[in-house]
Protein backbone atom coordinates (compact mmCIF):
# COMPACT_ATOMS: atom_id res chain seq x y z
CA UNK A 1 0.00 0.00 0.00
CA UNK A 2 2.80 2.05 0.32
CA UNK A 3 4.34 2.05 -3.26
CA UNK A 4 3.17 5.42 -4.18
CA UNK A 5 5.01 7.03 -0.98
CA UNK A 6 7.36 9.68 -1.46
CA UNK A 7 10.46 8.30 -2.11
CA UNK A 8 12.65 10.83 -0.32
CA UNK A 9 11.69 9.90 3.37
CA UNK A 10 11.24 6.25 1.86
CA UNK A 11 15.48 6.75 1.23
CA UNK A 12 15.99 8.52 5.09
CA UNK A 13 13.90 5.71 6.44
CA UNK A 14 16.27 3.08 5.18
CA UNK A 15 19.70 5.55 6.12
CA UNK A 16 17.97 5.61 9.63
CA UNK A 17 17.52 2.24 10.01
CA UNK A 18 21.54 1.19 8.90
CA UNK A 19 22.56 3.56 11.48
CA UNK A 20 20.66 2.19 13.97
CA UNK A 21 22.17 -1.17 13.04
CA UNK A 22 25.22 0.04 13.49
CA UNK A 23 25.35 1.10 17.17
CA UNK A 24 23.67 -2.44 17.72
CA UNK A 25 26.64 -3.85 18.57
CA UNK A 26 27.05 -1.33 21.35
CA UNK A 27 23.18 -1.93 22.79
CA UNK A 28 23.66 -5.14 22.61
CA UNK A 29 27.12 -5.35 24.37
CA UNK A 30 25.99 -3.05 27.59
CA UNK A 31 23.00 -4.82 27.52
CA UNK A 32 24.17 -8.62 27.58
CA UNK A 33 27.20 -7.21 29.94
CA UNK A 34 25.98 -4.42 31.96
CA UNK A 35 22.42 -4.33 32.38
CA UNK A 36 20.92 -7.86 32.21
CA UNK A 37 24.07 -8.97 34.96
CA UNK A 38 22.99 -6.50 36.93
CA UNK A 39 19.19 -6.88 36.58
CA UNK A 40 19.47 -10.45 37.58
CA UNK A 41 21.06 -9.92 40.75
CA UNK A 42 17.89 -7.85 41.41
CA UNK A 43 15.89 -10.43 40.61
CA UNK A 44 17.75 -13.08 42.31
CA UNK A 45 17.42 -10.34 46.10
CA UNK A 46 13.60 -10.92 45.28
CA UNK A 47 13.74 -14.81 45.21
CA UNK A 48 13.74 -17.56 47.56
CA UNK A 49 15.40 -20.80 46.76
CA UNK A 50 13.01 -21.83 44.93
CA UNK A 51 13.04 -18.85 42.28
CA UNK A 52 9.08 -17.86 44.04
CA UNK A 53 8.84 -13.66 45.13
CA UNK A 54 10.08 -13.26 48.34
CA UNK A 55 10.95 -9.96 50.75
CA UNK A 56 12.87 -12.33 52.79
CA UNK A 57 16.20 -11.25 51.84
CA UNK A 58 15.62 -7.55 51.71
CA UNK A 59 14.55 -8.15 55.55
CA UNK A 60 17.74 -10.15 56.20
CA UNK A 61 19.37 -7.53 54.87
CA UNK A 62 18.89 -5.79 58.84
CA UNK A 63 21.20 -8.71 60.43
CA UNK A 64 23.57 -6.79 62.57
CA UNK A 65 26.84 -8.38 60.94
CA UNK A 66 25.37 -7.29 57.49
CA UNK A 67 24.05 -3.44 58.81
CA UNK A 68 27.68 -3.28 60.50
CA UNK A 69 29.34 -3.94 57.04
CA UNK A 70 27.06 -1.53 55.46
CA UNK A 71 27.06 1.67 58.08
CA UNK A 72 31.66 0.81 57.97
CA UNK A 73 31.62 1.19 54.26
CA UNK A 74 29.10 3.90 54.47
CA UNK A 75 31.48 5.66 56.90
CA UNK A 76 34.76 5.13 55.51
CA UNK A 77 33.67 6.07 51.95
CA UNK A 78 32.03 9.76 53.24
CA UNK A 79 34.94 10.17 55.56
CA UNK A 80 37.17 9.82 53.05
CA UNK A 81 35.41 12.12 50.25
CA UNK A 82 34.63 14.53 52.98
CA UNK A 83 38.53 14.86 53.91
CA UNK A 84 39.17 14.26 49.93
CA UNK A 85 36.69 17.30 48.77
CA UNK A 86 37.92 19.55 51.17
CA UNK A 87 42.14 18.90 51.30
CA UNK A 88 41.63 18.35 47.27
CA UNK A 89 39.74 21.83 47.48
CA UNK A 90 42.55 23.81 49.15
CA UNK A 91 45.23 21.85 47.14
CA UNK A 92 43.90 22.66 43.56
CA UNK A 93 43.30 26.27 44.84
CA UNK A 94 46.43 26.56 46.17
CA UNK A 95 48.04 25.83 42.54
CA UNK A 96 45.63 27.45 40.25
CA UNK A 97 45.02 31.09 42.57
CA UNK A 98 47.91 31.04 44.34
CA UNK A 99 50.04 33.15 41.83
CA UNK A 100 52.73 29.68 41.98
CA UNK A 101 54.79 29.44 39.56
CA UNK A 102 54.46 28.27 36.13
CA UNK A 103 55.53 24.72 36.35
CA UNK A 104 53.82 23.95 39.67
CA UNK A 105 50.29 23.54 37.73
CA UNK A 106 50.76 21.10 35.05
CA UNK A 107 53.19 19.52 37.52
CA UNK A 108 50.42 18.59 39.98
CA UNK A 109 47.87 17.82 37.17
CA UNK A 110 50.29 14.88 35.82
CA UNK A 111 50.88 13.67 39.28
CA UNK A 112 47.37 13.88 40.11
CA UNK A 113 45.94 11.95 36.77
CA UNK A 114 48.59 9.27 38.05
CA UNK A 115 47.90 8.62 42.12
CA UNK A 116 43.84 8.89 41.29
CA UNK A 117 44.65 5.80 38.52
CA UNK A 118 47.07 4.46 41.52
CA UNK A 119 44.84 2.29 43.64
CA UNK A 120 44.01 -1.16 44.90
CA UNK A 121 47.05 -3.51 45.53
CA UNK A 122 49.79 -1.63 45.11
CA UNK A 123 48.41 0.90 47.26
CA UNK A 124 47.96 -1.08 50.16
CA UNK A 125 51.73 -1.92 49.59
CA UNK A 126 52.81 1.44 49.68
CA UNK A 127 51.03 2.08 52.69
CA UNK A 128 52.32 -0.61 54.63
CA UNK A 129 55.98 0.47 53.82
CA UNK A 130 55.03 3.76 55.32
CA UNK A 131 52.78 3.59 58.08
CA UNK A 132 52.92 -0.13 58.61
CA UNK A 133 54.37 -1.30 62.03
CA UNK A 134 57.87 -1.85 60.54
CA UNK A 135 57.14 1.07 57.77
CA UNK A 136 59.33 4.11 57.03
CA UNK A 137 57.64 7.15 58.83
CA UNK A 138 56.44 4.39 61.77
CA UNK A 139 60.63 4.07 62.24
CA UNK A 140 61.44 7.61 61.62
CA UNK A 141 59.30 8.55 64.47
CA UNK A 142 60.33 6.00 66.75
CA UNK A 143 63.77 6.92 66.48
CA UNK A 144 63.72 10.53 66.36
CA UNK A 145 60.60 11.57 69.04
CA UNK A 146 60.98 8.00 70.29
CA UNK A 147 57.13 8.16 69.37
CA UNK A 148 55.60 4.82 69.10
CA UNK A 149 51.93 5.34 66.79
CA UNK A 150 51.25 2.12 67.30
CA UNK A 151 51.54 2.05 71.36
CA UNK A 152 49.55 5.59 70.95
CA UNK A 153 46.31 4.01 69.42
CA UNK A 154 47.12 4.20 65.58
CA UNK A 155 46.64 0.84 63.32
CA UNK A 156 46.78 1.51 59.54
CA UNK A 157 44.65 -1.56 59.58
CA UNK A 158 41.44 0.39 60.80
CA UNK A 159 39.00 3.10 60.10
CA UNK A 160 42.00 6.03 60.32
CA UNK A 161 43.99 4.05 58.65
CA UNK A 162 42.14 2.86 55.86
CA UNK A 163 40.34 6.80 55.30
CA UNK A 164 44.04 7.60 55.01
CA UNK A 165 44.95 5.56 52.49
CA UNK A 166 41.63 6.11 50.04
CA UNK A 167 42.97 9.81 50.71
CA UNK A 168 46.04 9.05 48.09
CA UNK A 169 43.87 8.67 45.29
CA UNK A 170 40.71 10.51 46.65
CA UNK A 171 42.43 14.06 46.72
CA UNK A 172 43.50 13.75 43.16
CA UNK A 173 40.38 13.10 41.90
CA UNK A 174 39.14 15.67 43.72
CA UNK A 175 42.14 18.11 42.18
CA UNK A 176 40.81 16.99 38.77
CA UNK A 177 36.80 17.06 39.27
CA UNK A 178 37.20 20.88 40.86
CA UNK A 179 39.81 22.43 38.36
CA UNK A 180 37.25 22.99 35.85
CA UNK A 181 35.41 24.87 38.22
CA UNK A 182 38.09 26.89 40.03
CA UNK A 183 38.92 28.05 36.49
CA UNK A 184 35.50 29.16 35.94
CA UNK A 185 35.51 31.73 38.82
CA UNK A 186 36.69 35.13 37.34
CA UNK A 187 38.87 37.45 38.04
CA UNK A 188 36.75 40.08 37.16
CA UNK A 189 34.21 38.81 39.81
CA UNK A 190 36.66 39.13 42.47
CA UNK A 191 37.69 42.36 41.04
CA UNK A 192 33.79 43.91 40.88
CA UNK A 193 33.43 42.70 44.70
CA UNK A 194 36.33 44.21 45.80
CA UNK A 195 35.66 47.67 44.19
CA UNK A 196 32.20 47.17 45.66
CA UNK A 197 33.93 47.40 48.90
CA UNK A 198 33.78 43.48 49.49
CA UNK A 199 36.31 41.75 51.65
CA UNK A 200 37.97 38.62 51.12
CA UNK A 201 35.92 36.58 53.47
CA UNK A 202 32.39 38.52 52.00
CA UNK A 203 33.98 37.69 48.39
CA UNK A 204 34.55 33.57 49.19
CA UNK A 205 31.16 33.60 51.21
CA UNK A 206 28.77 36.06 48.77
CA UNK A 207 29.79 35.16 45.41
CA UNK A 208 32.76 31.97 44.87
CA UNK A 209 31.19 29.19 47.64
CA UNK A 210 27.44 29.63 46.44
CA UNK A 211 28.59 29.52 42.65
CA UNK A 212 31.19 26.83 43.75
CA UNK A 213 28.95 24.61 46.29
CA UNK A 214 26.95 22.64 43.76
CA UNK A 215 30.42 21.33 41.94
CA UNK A 216 31.67 20.61 45.77
CA UNK A 217 28.63 18.68 46.49
CA UNK A 218 29.15 17.07 43.24
CA UNK A 219 32.26 16.25 43.50
CA UNK A 220 31.79 14.44 47.19
CA UNK A 221 29.44 12.38 46.04
CA UNK A 222 31.55 10.98 42.85
CA UNK A 223 34.28 10.45 45.54
CA UNK A 224 31.91 9.17 47.79
CA UNK A 225 30.98 6.53 45.06
CA UNK A 226 34.51 5.86 44.27
CA UNK A 227 35.24 4.82 48.06
CA UNK A 228 32.29 2.62 48.31
CA UNK A 229 32.79 0.73 44.91
CA UNK A 230 36.66 -0.27 45.89
CA UNK A 231 37.69 -3.18 47.66
CA UNK A 232 41.09 -4.24 46.25
CA UNK A 233 43.04 -1.72 48.64
CA UNK A 234 41.20 -3.02 51.67
CA UNK A 235 41.03 -6.62 50.92
CA UNK A 236 45.15 -6.09 50.17
CA UNK A 237 45.51 -4.22 53.69
CA UNK A 238 43.38 -6.21 55.86
CA UNK A 239 42.49 -9.46 54.10
CA UNK A 240 39.41 -10.22 55.18
CA UNK A 241 39.06 -9.21 58.84
CA UNK A 242 38.26 -5.50 57.91
CA UNK A 243 33.92 -6.05 57.63
CA UNK A 244 33.67 -3.58 54.59
CA UNK A 245 30.33 -4.14 52.86
CA UNK A 246 32.45 -5.28 49.95
CA UNK A 247 35.15 -7.59 51.85
CA UNK A 248 31.48 -9.18 52.62
CA UNK A 249 30.34 -9.61 49.32
CA UNK A 250 33.84 -10.67 48.01
CA UNK A 251 33.45 -13.66 50.49
CA UNK A 252 29.81 -14.02 49.85
CA UNK A 253 30.93 -14.55 46.45
CA UNK A 254 33.84 -16.68 46.97
CA UNK A 255 32.49 -19.14 49.31
CA UNK A 256 28.56 -18.69 50.49
CA UNK A 257 29.70 -16.85 53.72
CA UNK A 258 26.36 -16.11 54.46
CA UNK A 259 24.85 -19.70 53.64
CA UNK A 260 22.11 -17.93 51.57
CA UNK A 261 22.97 -17.49 48.10
CA UNK A 262 19.47 -15.00 47.30
CA UNK A 263 21.05 -12.87 50.42
CA UNK A 264 23.67 -12.40 48.72
CA UNK A 265 21.78 -11.20 45.74
CA UNK A 266 19.91 -8.72 48.45
CA UNK A 267 23.42 -6.99 49.00
CA UNK A 268 24.07 -6.35 45.66
CA UNK A 269 21.00 -4.87 45.23
CA UNK A 270 22.06 -2.29 48.57
CA UNK A 271 25.34 -1.67 47.07
CA UNK A 272 23.44 -0.64 43.57
CA UNK A 273 21.01 1.88 45.18
CA UNK A 274 23.83 3.19 47.11
CA UNK A 275 25.96 3.96 44.69
CA UNK A 276 23.16 4.88 42.07
CA UNK A 277 21.53 7.34 44.59
CA UNK A 278 24.85 9.02 44.73
CA UNK A 279 25.88 8.88 41.18
CA UNK A 280 22.32 10.16 40.36
CA UNK A 281 22.40 13.10 42.56
CA UNK A 282 26.14 13.87 41.08
CA UNK A 283 24.72 13.58 37.50
CA UNK A 284 21.71 15.93 38.28
CA UNK A 285 24.43 18.41 40.19
CA UNK A 286 26.90 18.72 37.80
CA UNK A 287 24.15 19.11 34.76
CA UNK A 288 23.19 22.45 37.44
CA UNK A 289 26.11 23.83 37.55
CA UNK A 290 27.31 23.52 34.09
CA UNK A 291 25.43 26.96 32.94
CA UNK A 292 27.84 28.85 35.63
CA UNK A 293 30.87 27.45 34.60
CA UNK A 294 31.50 28.33 31.11
CA UNK B 1 45.30 40.28 45.25
CA UNK B 2 48.91 40.67 46.09
CA UNK B 3 48.64 38.63 49.06
CA UNK B 4 51.45 36.93 50.43
CA UNK B 5 52.37 33.93 48.54
CA UNK B 6 53.17 31.51 51.64
CA UNK B 7 50.19 30.25 51.88
CA UNK B 8 49.53 28.53 49.14
CA UNK B 9 53.10 27.10 49.26
CA UNK B 10 52.72 25.95 52.22
CA UNK B 11 49.38 23.94 51.07
CA UNK B 12 51.48 22.75 48.41
CA UNK B 13 54.50 21.89 49.93
CA UNK B 14 52.01 19.63 52.77
CA UNK B 15 50.27 18.25 49.48
CA UNK B 16 53.92 17.21 47.95
CA UNK B 17 54.79 15.88 51.43
CA UNK B 18 51.25 13.25 51.41
CA UNK B 19 52.10 11.97 48.06
CA UNK B 20 55.68 11.99 47.59
CA UNK B 21 56.54 10.27 51.23
CA UNK B 22 54.35 6.84 50.66
CA UNK B 23 56.30 6.75 47.57
CA UNK B 24 59.75 7.08 49.29
CA UNK B 25 58.89 4.59 51.91
CA UNK B 26 58.16 1.97 49.62
CA UNK B 27 60.93 2.61 47.28
CA UNK B 28 63.21 2.45 50.88
CA UNK B 29 61.78 -0.66 51.77
CA UNK B 30 61.90 -2.25 48.55
CA UNK B 31 65.38 -1.93 48.71
CA UNK B 32 66.28 -3.21 52.66
CA UNK B 33 66.00 -6.65 51.40
CA UNK B 34 69.43 -7.22 52.33
CA UNK B 35 70.21 -6.81 55.86
CA UNK B 36 72.41 -3.77 56.78
CA UNK B 37 72.87 -2.36 52.42
CA UNK B 38 70.54 -0.84 49.92
CA UNK B 39 70.20 -3.14 46.81
CA UNK B 40 67.62 -4.15 43.98
CA UNK B 41 67.51 -7.51 45.71
CA UNK B 42 63.91 -7.54 46.32
CA UNK B 43 63.16 -6.07 42.32
CA UNK B 44 65.64 -9.06 40.78
CA UNK B 45 63.96 -11.97 42.73
CA UNK B 46 60.27 -10.39 41.66
CA UNK B 47 61.45 -10.06 38.32
CA UNK B 48 63.16 -13.80 38.08
CA UNK B 49 60.08 -15.09 39.54
CA UNK B 50 57.90 -17.23 36.37
CA UNK B 51 54.62 -16.65 38.69
CA UNK B 52 55.39 -12.59 38.10
CA UNK B 53 56.22 -12.88 34.36
CA UNK B 54 52.98 -15.46 33.39
CA UNK B 55 50.77 -12.84 35.30
CA UNK B 56 52.21 -9.54 34.15
CA UNK B 57 51.92 -11.37 30.51
CA UNK B 58 48.60 -12.35 30.83
CA UNK B 59 47.20 -8.68 32.06
CA UNK B 60 49.48 -7.01 29.35
CA UNK B 61 47.87 -9.62 26.83
CA UNK B 62 44.29 -9.33 27.98
CA UNK B 63 44.68 -5.39 28.11
CA UNK B 64 45.69 -5.69 24.70
CA UNK B 65 42.46 -7.26 23.53
CA UNK B 66 40.38 -5.11 25.75
CA UNK B 67 41.78 -1.92 24.28
CA UNK B 68 40.99 -3.88 20.36
CA UNK B 69 37.65 -5.01 21.74
CA UNK B 70 36.65 -1.40 23.59
CA UNK B 71 38.14 0.56 20.65
CA UNK B 72 36.07 -1.69 17.70
CA UNK B 73 32.54 -0.92 19.97
CA UNK B 74 33.06 2.59 20.77
CA UNK B 75 34.30 4.49 17.49
CA UNK B 76 31.58 3.37 15.45
CA UNK B 77 28.78 4.35 18.08
CA UNK B 78 30.43 7.50 19.08
CA UNK B 79 30.70 8.19 15.79
CA UNK B 80 26.81 7.44 14.41
CA UNK B 81 25.68 9.50 17.70
CA UNK B 82 27.68 12.18 17.03
CA UNK B 83 26.41 12.15 13.14
CA UNK B 84 23.36 10.21 12.47
CA UNK B 85 21.60 9.67 16.25
CA UNK B 86 22.24 13.03 18.53
CA UNK B 87 19.06 11.94 19.62
CA UNK B 88 20.31 8.87 21.60
CA UNK B 89 23.29 10.59 23.11
CA UNK B 90 21.57 10.97 26.55
CA UNK B 91 20.99 6.96 25.82
CA UNK B 92 24.55 6.22 25.24
CA UNK B 93 25.86 8.56 27.34
CA UNK B 94 23.59 7.06 30.29
CA UNK B 95 25.04 3.73 29.07
CA UNK B 96 28.64 4.58 29.35
CA UNK B 97 27.96 6.21 32.68
CA UNK B 98 26.97 3.01 34.30
CA UNK B 99 30.00 1.10 34.62
CA UNK B 100 30.77 4.26 37.47
CA UNK B 101 27.85 3.32 39.38
CA UNK B 102 27.21 -0.04 39.28
CA UNK B 103 30.46 -1.25 41.30
CA UNK B 104 32.63 -3.80 39.74
CA UNK B 105 32.23 -6.56 41.84
CA UNK B 106 28.76 -6.08 41.53
CA UNK B 107 29.31 -6.50 37.88
CA UNK B 108 30.96 -9.53 37.76
CA UNK B 109 28.57 -11.16 40.26
CA UNK B 110 25.87 -10.99 37.92
CA UNK B 111 28.20 -12.07 35.56
CA UNK B 112 28.82 -15.16 37.81
CA UNK B 113 25.49 -15.88 38.05
CA UNK B 114 24.52 -15.05 34.66
CA UNK B 115 26.83 -17.08 32.68
CA UNK B 116 28.13 -19.93 35.18
CA UNK B 117 28.65 -23.14 33.54
CA UNK B 118 24.84 -24.44 34.04
CA UNK B 119 23.65 -21.43 32.03
CA UNK B 120 22.66 -21.08 28.41
CA UNK B 121 25.98 -19.54 27.67
CA UNK B 122 28.35 -21.21 30.09
CA UNK B 123 31.54 -18.60 29.44
CA UNK B 124 32.80 -19.85 32.50
CA UNK B 125 32.54 -23.31 31.99
CA UNK B 126 36.06 -23.02 30.27
CA UNK B 127 39.43 -21.37 30.89
CA UNK B 128 39.32 -19.33 27.15
CA UNK B 129 35.65 -18.26 27.72
CA UNK B 130 36.35 -16.66 31.47
CA UNK B 131 39.14 -15.03 29.30
CA UNK B 132 36.41 -13.64 27.27
CA UNK B 133 34.33 -12.86 30.18
CA UNK B 134 36.88 -10.63 31.76
CA UNK B 135 37.66 -9.30 28.23
CA UNK B 136 34.42 -7.88 28.41
CA UNK B 137 34.41 -7.30 32.20
CA UNK B 138 37.27 -4.37 31.60
CA UNK B 139 35.53 -3.06 28.20
CA UNK B 140 32.53 -2.33 30.82
CA UNK B 141 35.35 -1.19 33.60
CA UNK B 142 37.34 1.49 30.69
CA UNK B 143 34.27 2.26 29.01
CA UNK B 144 33.65 5.80 30.60
CA UNK B 145 36.76 6.88 29.87
CA UNK B 146 37.41 4.97 26.56
CA UNK B 147 33.68 6.81 25.29
CA UNK B 148 34.43 10.14 26.69
CA UNK B 149 37.93 10.62 24.99
CA UNK B 150 37.00 9.39 21.73
CA UNK B 151 33.66 11.70 21.81
CA UNK B 152 36.02 14.47 22.74
CA UNK B 153 38.19 13.88 19.80
CA UNK B 154 35.28 13.43 17.04
CA UNK B 155 34.18 16.58 18.11
CA UNK B 156 37.18 18.46 17.38
CA UNK B 157 36.87 17.04 13.73
CA UNK B 158 34.22 18.11 11.77
CA UNK B 159 33.38 14.14 10.53
CA UNK B 160 30.18 15.28 8.31
CA UNK B 161 32.42 16.95 6.15
CA UNK B 162 35.00 13.96 6.16
CA UNK B 163 31.82 11.38 5.67
CA UNK B 164 30.81 13.47 2.91
CA UNK B 165 33.65 14.11 1.32
CA UNK B 166 35.03 9.93 1.65
CA UNK B 167 31.58 8.95 0.69
CA UNK B 168 32.20 11.52 -2.88
CA UNK B 169 35.16 9.37 -3.98
CA UNK B 170 33.28 6.37 -3.46
CA UNK B 171 34.49 5.16 0.03
CA UNK B 172 32.78 2.14 1.36
CA UNK B 173 31.69 2.11 5.26
CA UNK B 174 34.39 -0.01 6.80
CA UNK B 175 37.01 2.06 4.43
CA UNK B 176 35.35 5.47 5.92
CA UNK B 177 35.84 3.92 9.69
CA UNK B 178 39.17 2.24 9.37
CA UNK B 179 41.04 4.58 6.76
CA UNK B 180 39.06 8.22 7.36
CA UNK B 181 37.45 8.34 11.15
CA UNK B 182 39.96 6.21 13.24
CA UNK B 183 43.29 8.33 12.13
CA UNK B 184 41.48 11.20 12.89
CA UNK B 185 40.32 10.40 16.13
CA UNK B 186 43.63 8.74 17.25
CA UNK B 187 44.64 11.38 19.76
CA UNK B 188 41.72 10.25 21.52
CA UNK B 189 41.89 6.59 21.02
CA UNK B 190 44.98 5.83 22.39
CA UNK B 191 44.50 8.70 25.75
CA UNK B 192 41.68 6.10 26.23
CA UNK B 193 44.30 3.37 25.11
CA UNK B 194 46.93 4.17 27.81
CA UNK B 195 44.66 4.81 30.21
CA UNK B 196 42.38 1.37 29.79
CA UNK B 197 46.05 -0.36 30.03
CA UNK B 198 46.20 1.48 33.43
CA UNK B 199 43.34 0.21 34.71
CA UNK B 200 43.36 -2.99 33.27
CA UNK B 201 47.02 -4.04 34.18
CA UNK B 202 46.82 -4.29 38.05
CA UNK B 203 43.10 -4.81 38.42
CA UNK B 204 42.28 -7.39 41.32
CA UNK B 205 38.37 -7.97 41.88
CA UNK B 206 37.42 -8.82 38.55
CA UNK B 207 40.17 -11.26 37.73
CA UNK B 208 40.39 -12.36 41.05
CA UNK B 209 36.81 -13.40 41.19
CA UNK B 210 36.87 -15.15 37.76
CA UNK B 211 39.76 -16.80 38.81
CA UNK B 212 42.14 -15.85 36.01
CA UNK B 213 46.20 -16.07 36.34
CA UNK B 214 46.30 -11.67 36.08
CA UNK B 215 48.96 -9.50 37.64
CA UNK B 216 46.48 -7.91 40.06
CA UNK B 217 45.78 -11.31 41.90
CA UNK B 218 49.41 -11.78 41.80
CA UNK B 219 50.13 -9.00 43.56
CA UNK B 220 47.84 -9.36 46.32
CA UNK B 221 49.11 -13.15 46.97
CA UNK B 222 52.33 -11.91 47.07
CA UNK B 223 51.63 -9.40 49.50
CA UNK B 224 49.89 -11.51 51.74
CA UNK B 225 52.93 -14.27 52.02
CA UNK B 226 55.93 -12.04 51.47
CA UNK B 227 58.03 -9.15 53.23
CA UNK B 228 59.81 -7.21 50.49
CA UNK B 229 58.36 -7.92 47.25
CA UNK B 230 55.04 -6.48 47.79
CA UNK B 231 57.02 -2.85 48.38
CA UNK B 232 59.08 -3.70 44.60
CA UNK B 233 55.58 -5.09 43.15
CA UNK B 234 54.37 -1.19 44.02
CA UNK B 235 56.59 0.74 42.45
CA UNK B 236 56.89 -1.21 39.59
CA UNK B 237 53.10 -0.85 39.34
CA UNK B 238 53.33 2.85 40.17
CA UNK B 239 55.95 3.36 37.36
CA UNK B 240 53.56 1.18 34.62
CA UNK B 241 50.48 3.56 35.27
CA UNK B 242 53.57 6.65 35.51
CA UNK B 243 54.23 5.78 31.90
CA UNK B 244 50.97 4.96 30.74
CA UNK B 245 49.68 8.59 31.49
CA UNK B 246 52.94 10.16 30.33
CA UNK B 247 52.35 8.47 26.60
CA UNK B 248 49.03 10.47 26.78
CA UNK B 249 50.34 13.86 27.62
CA UNK B 250 53.28 12.96 24.98
CA UNK B 251 50.14 11.85 22.65
CA UNK B 252 48.49 14.91 23.07
CA UNK B 253 50.96 17.64 22.83
CA UNK B 254 51.98 16.01 19.85
CA UNK B 255 49.19 16.30 18.08
CA UNK B 256 48.32 18.35 15.02
CA UNK B 257 45.61 20.37 16.93
CA UNK B 258 47.32 21.34 19.95
CA UNK B 259 49.97 22.99 18.11
CA UNK B 260 47.41 26.13 17.49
Amino acid sequence: MSTTALPASAARDRRINWSWVGVLPFIAFTLFFLILPAANLIVGAFQDANGAFTLKNIVNLGQPAIVRSYVLSLQVSAASAAAGVLLGFLLALAVIHGMLPRWVRPTLMTFSGVASQFAGVPLAFAFLATLGRTGLVTAILMTLFDFNIYRAGFNLLSFLGLTLTYLYFQIPLMVLVITPALDGLKREWREAASTLGATGGQYWRMVALPILWPPMLGAFLLLFANAFGAIATAYALTGSSFNLITILLYAQIRGDALHDPNLGYALALGMIVITGVSNGAYIWLASRSARWIR
Amino acid sequence: MNQSRIIPWIGFGLGALYFLIPLIATFEFSMRMERGTYSFKAYRIVFADPGFQASFAYSAVIAVLTIIVGVALVVPTAYLVQLKLPRLRPVVEFLTLLPLVIPAIVIVFGYLRMYNSSSILPLTGSARGTDLLLIFAYVMLSLPYMYRSVDTALRTIDIRTLTEAAQSLGSSWPRIMLQVILPNVRVGVLSGAFLTFAIVIGEFTMASLLNRPAFGPYMQLIGANRAYEPAALAIIAFAVTWACMGLIQLVASLSPGSKR
